[in-house]
Formats: structure tokens, sequence, C-alpha cells
């Protein structure tokens, strides 16, 4: 028998404004990951000595994001000294790369207990500031054709006729559900304020979700990516996809994920370590996937992933209750609703990074534990969570409550 | 030591004079590079102040051996890497050895020049005359002796880009400001001088500023934010330029960015390797092919009858005063002819004058011209709505409508006004000139001469021969259209000529596969991949779909006179259904694009219920049948003598069609592809497409096209 990978909990910060006025500026990424991780084990009363591994998605792992925040962060937390970690970087996807790898070592029973999660500091450490042969060679970049993501969710909407309206509607839709969901305690139990040294909340719920949200409000904001595709990423795009006579520039700051700080955590075990420390698992991780697609769209990665993931299950897409799209651009989640004909009550339910940002190593942990928590207020049974991913790849995880 | 002299003077100082026996410039070729390291390795064993760098010729080095470099094979990669290495060691050992090196610029420093002049620690050019330059990139290659490598350590990225990416020339007092020169001179001796005086004064080890510990690339290192950005935009902005065509900027600018990660001698060994790769690749044969040996036989006389003395004309008359005779008279006048611009009404040759004043105008607030210098360009034209005051003019170059009967009235009309000796050219793009001639009393004195739009801008002037046309005529138009500035080709009379034929020919392929399904987007993206400025469709719609109805009209009763009736093609019948629903083109704001005020233009939404679409396209049959389809009308054209030579052939496609640079021209096209391949290509595309890939006879009997 395989052992099953069971979800045991899932805890989050609150997501900080990503720039010097945001609240979390002041909180360094490491004391972020420090304080959760005492969090969960108060929460769950194990002995760190007992956890196997941590495992955090970073996506860009330098200055003091950089090395190995999880072994480090262990040790700011004063765990024991036996406990691995390591941080990984599946760029967009790295938190729920966390959950999947974590989930494969409990599977493999080699492992028993492990946290799996991810942190970003955007505020603190800039997107895109680890280089990469992508960005910065030259000979790569031609031969490859990269792309600022935002072209690519620009490139799909002009693909698949999504207006400058329609994109809006679905990112005002996000903020109102997002808000609505704050305002029921939807996220009471995984939600953890982020405190100072002594103890004073610094901010206890996501800085960016604005409940009076309207489309005359976004109407006013301008195109993010025109200036960019101007100067040249357009016709990179064009040349990948010459049925296109131009890329409509329809994404702008509010339509697209919200840049913030933020760090999330789950813990995992087997069904023994549960039964060890005590614990109920709340959900078991059914599949899990990943796929390459093309780079220049480079978003267009959740729907093969999903299928892949089904594949893996042995289900159809019919037998999934509810989904966590990440919202990175509204285009993605527009794009996955429509080549998986699903209907939007059961997508991001809650809002998502568009109202809630997109701390870019959390949020694959993070929308883990939000889908978690809805399944569990509707009673409901099965859910997925998929985020496309950078570079072109996407991401998928099915799980199943117990 | 052939091409390098050696003296020593009384203060030590080295004097390495270069001096390429019988001939006039100083060349970076086998020979040279051997004497060069062989000096290297003399002064190694020498005891001596510092050197200086000169030459004897009237420029200081003209840049690489290109016939050397255009006949170099994939195979022989690995010698001249070998021998590529050894130079640039030799580079090296001037810059570090530690005493000073000076340049002495006289004059033009190209190339290879510039980049043994960028291996001294100091550099001075004379203040007139010198220019300095790496045109590498304008003939698809990479600079190969160090000279990208050097120019971003002493620029940084961004200042290097120009000169580098697009091979900008400089002059010495240019180089002067930015920090590439040293120093200026007002004469071969003071520079001497100056050299000299600055080899004595200095102390110590002498170092390039990159050989020092506290150097920092200029602009920002590797790890600066606004560098970082550069980086990350620069390969997109390339391909907005070059559309992905164009192997050697991308090539320079992998170079140059890999070049700042690494240490210096490193960074040269990078930088040979793309060097081998590029000056070994078909692009690059293609381009030095055409924009260096046919180019400059074109310049230098090579479609002119020898025989004829050289003329220099000092008054054309310009009769017709729309936006080509304005723009040819500019293009005189702007060349110090003068120009007598007549129209039937006087008020148009009037405005057509104030055309130039506003060209002129443009260009002294671009700084490109003295304010004082617009009073006598001006002056050269007279503006006149009399026939007689054509008198005196030593050519009349007729630009009215394209109307035979008009044509004719206006040819009749100037003869009789300043004699009928007078040479009489005729600025048409498809009428045939032969024809035309027969209203001339001298139809030897009569030729084609066809100016592309805008004249001031287009560098090619199409000239035809009329069937009678004579040498002396000939010859006069073919020095004329040198003394304007611009670049002759020489064909003989046809329906279209030679560009406006294979200028059909694109655009009637564009219009074909828009019958045929392939989408108007897939249409013109396909064109701007493959290298084409300009998409076909646009392209109608700029020429305007109305004038190609005309042409067609008057082709249809010229063929229908000559009992050839002109059977309708799909892209006819294009044109048929953009006509009846009113779209004439760009200026009546409505062809195959809409253009609304004030944004940008886009495809007519109707096209694809129109013309209803199929998925069924692949870009690269698009691109290769836009390609194709004009190389093949151009080998029609050649088989039946209306060109006849390949330089008219290339030169005439991209410089007055924007037949894609990469390929070298229309027929240097079918060498790209080798005439066996090309061939087959062109048999698959007939079958699939239509007789316009049907393969001339002539192609069989060729196994290269020269």
């Amino acid at each position: 028998m395989i052992p099953q990978a069971f979800i045991y909990d899932a805890i989050r910060t609150p997501r900080g404004l990503g720039k010097a006025s945001g609240a979390l500026h002041e909180v360094k990424p490491i004391r972020l990951v420090a304080d959760l991780l005492n969090h969960l084990q108060q929460r769950n009363q194990f002995d760190t000595k007992s956890v196997d591994d941590i495992l955090l998605g970073c996506v860009t792992p330098i200055g003091e994001q950089g090395a190995n925040i999880a072994k480090t962060a262990a040790l700011l937390a004063g765990w024991d000294n036996d406990v691995a970690g390591v941080s990984l970087n599946r760029f967009c996807g790295s938190g729920l790369e966390a959950v999947n790898m974590a989930a494969m070592k409990i599977r493999s029973g080699w492992e028993q207990l492990i946290v799996a999660g991810g942190i970003e500091s955007m505020s603190r450490v800039q997107m895109g500031r680890d280089g990469g042969a992508w960005a910065q060679d030259p000979q790569t970049s031609l031969n490859t054709g990269f792309m600022p993501q935002g072209i690519g969710a620009d490139l799909i909407a002009s693909l698949d006729g999504y207006s400058r309206h329609d994109i809006d509607s679905y990112a005002v839709q996000s903020h109102l559900r997002a808000a609505a969901a704050w305002q029921r305690g939807a996220f009471a139990n995984s939600v953890i304020p982020v405190t100072d040294i002594n103890g004073e909340i610094i901010l206890a719920h996501d800085e960016l979700v604005r409940a009076d949200c309207s489309l005359a409000n976004l109407a006013k904001l301008k195109p993010a990516f025109a200036a960019l595709g101007a100067l040249g990423f357009d016709s990179v795009a064009l040349r990948r996809y010459p049925q296109v006579e131009h890329i409509d520039h329809v994404h702008t700051a509010g339509n697209a994920s919200g840049i913030v700080d933020g760090a999330a955590l789950l813990l995992l075990g087997s069904e023994q370590a549960g039964v060890q420390w005590g614990l109920k698992p709340r959900a078991r991780v059914v599949a899990s996937a990943v796929v390459g697609t093309d780079p220049t769209i480079m978003l267009t990665g959740p729907a093969p992933a999903a299928r892949k993931a089904l594949a893996v299950a042995g289900l159809t897409i019919a037998d999934i209750d509810l989904f966590e799209v990440n919202e990175a651009f509204a285009a993605v989640v527009m794009r996955f609703m429509n080549e998986l004909n699903i209907t939007a009550d059961k997508v991001n339910v809650n809002g998502g990074a568009i109202a809630m940002g997109h701390p870019l190593g959390a949020t694959g942990a993070i929308i883990v534990g939000s889908l978690l928590t809805e399944l569990e207020a509707r009673g409901l049974q099965r859910g997925m969570v998929t985020l496309c991913v950078g570079g072109g790849m996407g991401i998928a995880t099915i799980i199943e409550r117990i | 030591m052939s091409s390098i002299r050696m003296n020593q003077d009384d203060d030590a100082i080295v004097h390495l004079t270069f001096s390429k026996p019988d001939a006039a410039l100083n060349l970076m070729d086998s020979a040279f590079i051997d004497d060069f390291i062989a000096v290297i390795a003399q002064l190694q064993k020498l005891d001596f102040t510092g050197i200086i760098l000169q030459s004897d010729k009237s420029s200081f080095f003209a840049g690489g051996d290109l016939d050397q470099l255009s006949q170099l094979q994939p195979n022989q990669g690995s010698s001249y890497f070998a021998q590529l290495t050894a130079l640039k060691k030799a580079m090296r050992w001037l810059e570090t050895n530690g005493k000073p090196v000076v340049a002495c610029i006289n004059g033009a420093a190209l190339g290879g020049g510039w980049e043994l002049a960028l291996a001294s620690h100091y550099r001075i050019a004379l203040d007139e005359g010198v220019i300095l330059g790496l045109p590498e990139v304008t003939l698809g290659l990479v600079p190969g002796a160090g000279g990208v490598v050097r120019m971003t350590r002493l620029l940084g990225l961004k200042r290097a880009f120009p000169f580098l990416l697009e091979g900008k020339r400089c002059s010495g007092t240019e180089g002067f400001d930015i920090g590439l020169i040293h120093r200026l001179a007002d004469s071969p001796e003071a520079m001497q001088a100056q050299a000299r005086s600055w080899i004595l004064a200095q102390r110590g080890v002498v170092s390039q500023p990159y050989d020092r510990t506290d150097f920092s690339v200029p602009g920002g290192d590797l790890d600066d934010a606004n560098v970082v950005a550069l980086i990350a935009l620069a390969p997109a902005q390339l391909r907005l330029k070059t559309h992905g065509t164009l192997p050697a900027p991308e090539a320079v600018l992998a170079v140059m960015v890999e070049s700042l990660r690494v240490d210096i001698d490193t960074a040269l060994k990078l930088e040979t390797r793309y060097f081998i790769k590029l000056a070994t690749s078909q692009i690059a044969k293609n381009m030095i092919t055409t924009f260096w040996h046919q180019l400059n036989q074109l310049k230098a006389g090579a479609s002119r009858p020898p025989s004829q003395p050289n003329q220099h004309l000092t008054q054309v008359g310009v009769i017709g005063a729309g936006m080509m005779g304005a723009g040819i008279a500019y293009a005189l006048a702007n060349n110090g002819i003068k120009v007598v611009l007549q129209d039937v009404q006087l008020e148009k040759a009037v405005f057509a004058k104030s055309y130039s004043a506003t060209i002129l105008t443009k260009r002294i607030s671009r700084g490109q011209l003295a304010d004082n210098a617009v009073g006598r360009i001006l002056q050269r034209i007279t503006p006149t709505s009399s026939s007689a005051d054509l008198r005196g003019c030593e050519m009349i170059i007729e630009a009215v409508f394209e109307d035979r009967g008009i044509k004719a009235a206006v040819t009749k009309q100037a003869l009789q006004a300043v004699g009928d000796d007078v040479i009489m050219a005729s600025n048409t793009s498809t009428l045939p000139i032969s024809s035309l001639a027969k209203a001339s009393s001298k139809p030897e004195r009569f030729i084609g001469l066809h100016f592309f739009s805008p004249v001031e801008k287009m560098p090619l002037v199409e000239i035809i021969k009329g069937k009678l046309t004579d040498d002396e005529t000939l010859a006069a138009v073919y020095d004329l259209v040198l003394q304007m500035g611009k670049v002759p080709i020489v064909v003989n009379d046809g329906r279209g000529f030679f560009t406006s034929r294979v200028f059909s020919a694109y655009t009637h392929e564009g219009m074909r596969m828009l019958a045929e399904g392939v989408p108007a987007a897939v249409i013109e993206n396909g064109a701007s991949q493959a290298g084409f400025p300009v998409g076909p469709l646009a392209l109608v719609d700029e020429v305007s779909l109305s004038l190609l109805d005309k042409i067609r009209v008057q082709t249809r009763a010229d063929l229908s006179a000559d009992d050839k009736p002109l059977s309708a093609s799909l892209a006819d019948q294009v044109l048929d259904v953009l006509l009846a629903h009113g779209r004439k083109g760009k200026l009546t704001g409505a062809g195959f694009y809409d253009y609304p005020n004030r944004a940008k233009k886009h495809l007519w939404p109707q096209l694809t219920e129109i013309f209803p679409v199929h998925d069924d396209w692949h870009i690269d049959t698009v691109k290769e049948r836009l390609l194709f389809v004009q190389s093949l009308e151009a080998l029609r054209a050649y088989q039946e003598g209306v060109v006849t030579s390949c330089r008219d052939a290339n030169i005439g496609s991209i410089m007055g069609l924007g037949f894609p640079i990469w390929t070298g021209g229309v027929l240097q096209l079918v060498n790209h592809y080798g005439v066996e391949q090309f061939n087959q290509r062109a048999q698959q595309l007939c079958e699939q497409f239509g007789e316009q890939f049907a393969v001339p006879q002539i192609l069989n009997q060729w196994s290269s096209v020269t």
C-alpha cells in the first residue's frame, strides 16, 4: 500500500502591500517564516525534532531571502537542529510545488512529517532581481522568445477576444468575493496576524482587498504592458502568433495579481505521524502534475496541468467541486474556465490574487489552504489548485477531504 | 614585413607604419595579420620607449579583407580561429606590455583598422577627414579583432549599441566628444608631435582602463538595476527592428553581454567564436556579395557604357509638379543641379518648390544642415508654367501623370521648347519606354528614369533603356543619378520594367493568399517575419488600389491592342471586390486597412467575412511564397533580357522594393538556398499554389546565380 499524504494544517500570514508603504515592509522575510513556524507548532503540538524537512517556495531567492531560507528560518524559530530545510523555485508554482514534493516524500514512505509552504517579501526583494539566463543572456532570450508575463496575458486576451471590460469585470468580482469572504470570517482560522517583537499586531487582514472596487475605478487605470510591448516585446509575441494582428493590451495593475508580502505553511504527514501527535487529517493529496507549455504566451499551463493531474487521479473535471486558479492575470483564469468549460461559481469563490495579492513563492501554498477551508465550509469533497508558471509551465494539485 | 614598416627614432620610439604595397588602402588580410604578429614578436625583444601606429595611405586602415572573408568556408573555421587568436594575442601584448602605444589616425579607420586603434592606449585623430567605426554588422559579420569587447568595455553597453548593433560611424571630433579619441590634431605633423610628447611624458606602467583593478564598466556593471533592465529589453528591441532576420546584430549583442561576464582574454575568445560562426554563414555571404561587391560595382559605373566620357550636368528641367516632380526637383537642387520646375499651373510648381523648403527645414531642425544652406539650395529651383523656360536645360525629366496621351503631349512640347537634342527622360513606373519614345523625333535621346517615392529618401533610380536609346544618353543619365547621390540600375524595356514587375509579383501573391483564405494578419506578419518592411496588403493600400486598377486597365488596353488579352487572376478578383466596396487605399482612409483618425491603422474587420479564412496555413510557407514569387519573377525578367546582371536585380530589389536585406537580393536568394534546392522548392510551390512559381528555363542552366 502506498502511504497517503495527509494535510493536517494550513496557515498563512495576511498579505501586505508590496511596497515601502505596505504594512509588512518592516518585517524581514525570515521573521514572517519563523513566526509562522512557531504558530504551526503551537497549533499542532508536535515535537519539532520529528519534522523531517521544511520545503519553502521562494521565487527571488537572493539577498535576505537567499541561500536557504527554510533552514535558516527553522534555526531562528528555535526548532530542533535535527530539522532539515530546502528552498525551491518553480517560479509562481513554488508554493504548490513544495506541497506536492512533500506529498511525494510522504507517499514514498521515506519521510513522515513535513512542513511545506512559501515566502515572498516582494517589497524587500524585488521581483526579477535574481537575473537568470532567460532574461539576462541575449542569445538565450533571442532563441527562446523571452517575454514579460503581462504581454503573454495580453496575448491570451487578444487570441480569445477578451475585452478590457471583460477583464475588468473579472477583477471586480475577485475583489467583491474576497471582501465578502473576509466579512464572513472565511479566513479567520487560517490567517495568523503578524506581530512585532512586543506582540503588537502589525497586520491582521489582506491589505489590498477593496470592497468598493468598481468597473468605473478600474477603467481609469492605464494598460501596464503597452509600453514594453511597443518597445519590442509585441513583435516577439507576434512571431509565434502571426494570426494576431496586434496585441490588445488589456491588463492593468487593477486586473492583474497584486504585488504583496506574505508567507504560508502547511503541515503534511503520513497517517502514522498524525496518530503519533494526535492530529486529525483534514484532506489528502490525491494527485499532482506539472507541465511545460509555449514559453512566449507563457501562462496557458493551468488547463493542461489540470488534465494531467485528473488523469493521474483517474478523475474527470466533473469530479472536482471547487477550483483555485491563481489570478496571476484575469485572462489566465478566464482562459482556464473556457478551456475546461467550468462555471464561475466553482472557481476562486473567495476571490484570488487580483484582490488579495500574489506573494510569488507563497501563493501556491496559500490557495491550497483557501481551497481546503472552503471545501470544509461548504461540506464539499474534492478541489483542485492550479497556477500558471513562468517560463511556460503549469502546475496542478487535487486534494480530497477526509 | 611588406605591409608594416618599422623604424625607431632618436627617442627610442618605435613607428609602425601600415603600408600595404601596391594598394590604395591598408587591409587586414592574412598577409597583414602575419606581418603584425611578426612585428610584435620582434618588439618583444627590443628596448623601446613607446609605439606609434600610423598609416602612409590617405586613410588609416580600411578594415577586413572582404574578398577573403566571402570565400571562407565552414571547414576553414579552425585554421581561421588559430590565426585570429594569434592576432588578438599580439594586440593584447601591445596594450599590456607596459609601454605607451599611440594610434595616429589620419583618415578613415574602419573595421579592423579601428580595432587596431582600440588596442592603443592613446588615440589621436585629425580633426577633419576621419571616420571611425565598425561596419561589420551591416555586412552580416561580427567585428572579429576585439572591436566588440573593447568598445563595450570603453563605452558601456548602452552607448556602444549604435556603433556595434547598427555599425554607426562617427567623425574624429564626435569620437573625441564621447571619449573614443583622446586628442584631436589639425595636421599630420601636429599629430606626430602630440604622439611623441605624450609617449615621452608617460612614467611607469601604461595600461588600458579595463586592465586596471579599479575598472568598472561605464553605465554600470551587469548587476546594476538599469543594466539588468537594458539587457532584458535589448533582444526585443532588436527583434522589433530586424524581425529576427539578421543574425549579425543578434550575435553582436550576445558577445557584448557575454564579454562583460568574463575577463577580457576569455571575452576575446568568445568574440572570435561568434565571428567564425557568422563569417562562414550564408547570410554574411549574401550581404557581402550585394552590399559590398555589387553595390561598389554599380557606384563605379558597372552598368554604364564604359566608352562614354563622364558627364556633369548643371541644369535639368522637371515637368510635372506632383509628389514625384517635387521630390526629383529637391534631389537635384540638393546636389548642386539647377532645376526648372514646370507645370501647367504656376501655383502647383511654386507649391512643389515649397516641398523642398519643408524638407530642408526638417533637416536643419535635426542638425543635419546649416541654416545658410537653405537659400543656396532653394535658389536653384525655378518654378514656372511656361515650357519656354525649359530652354537651356541639358536634360528634361518628365514626371506627369501615368497616361500615354499626356506624356506624349508633354514630350512634344518640351522638345519644341528646348530643341530635340535634349535628353528626354520619362519618370514612369510601368509604361514601356520604347512606345513613349515614339512621341519624340529623336527616340535615341529618350530614356526611362524611374524614381521611387518619396524621392528624397529612396536611394534607387531604375534607368530604362528604350529600344533605340543610345549609349551617350544612357551614360549621361547614369552619371546624373550618381550626381544626385543615388544608386542607378540599368534595365531594358518591358512591361513594368524590372522593379514594378517584381513589385506586382509581391502584392499579387499577398492578395492571392487572401483570396485563398490565409488570414490577412498572417500574410502581413509573414511578410514582416521574412524581413519585408511593409506587408503586401499595406503596400497595396500605400500605392492605392485605384492606381493598381488604372495600371491594369492600361495594361489590358495595351495587350488587347497587341492581341494578347490579360486573364484575370485571383489577385484581380480581390482588387475588384475591394474597389466594389469603395476601398481605394490609404489616401481615402480605407483599403485593406482602416485608417482611423489619431489611431493606428488596423485590418478592415470585414475582410474575414468577404474572404473566409481557413487555419491550414503555415507561416514559413507564407514567408517563402512572398520571397520566391519575386525571385522567380526576377529570373523571368532576366531570361527575357529585361535585367541583364545580378547586381542590378539584387540592388534594385533591396533599395527599390525593400526586398529583405538578409537575402542579398532577389537573385542572391537563389544562391542562399542553392540552385537545386531553390528549384525543388519552387516546383513544390508551383504544384501547390500555381503557375506564378513556375521555374524559368534559365535556372536549369546555372549552378549558381552570378
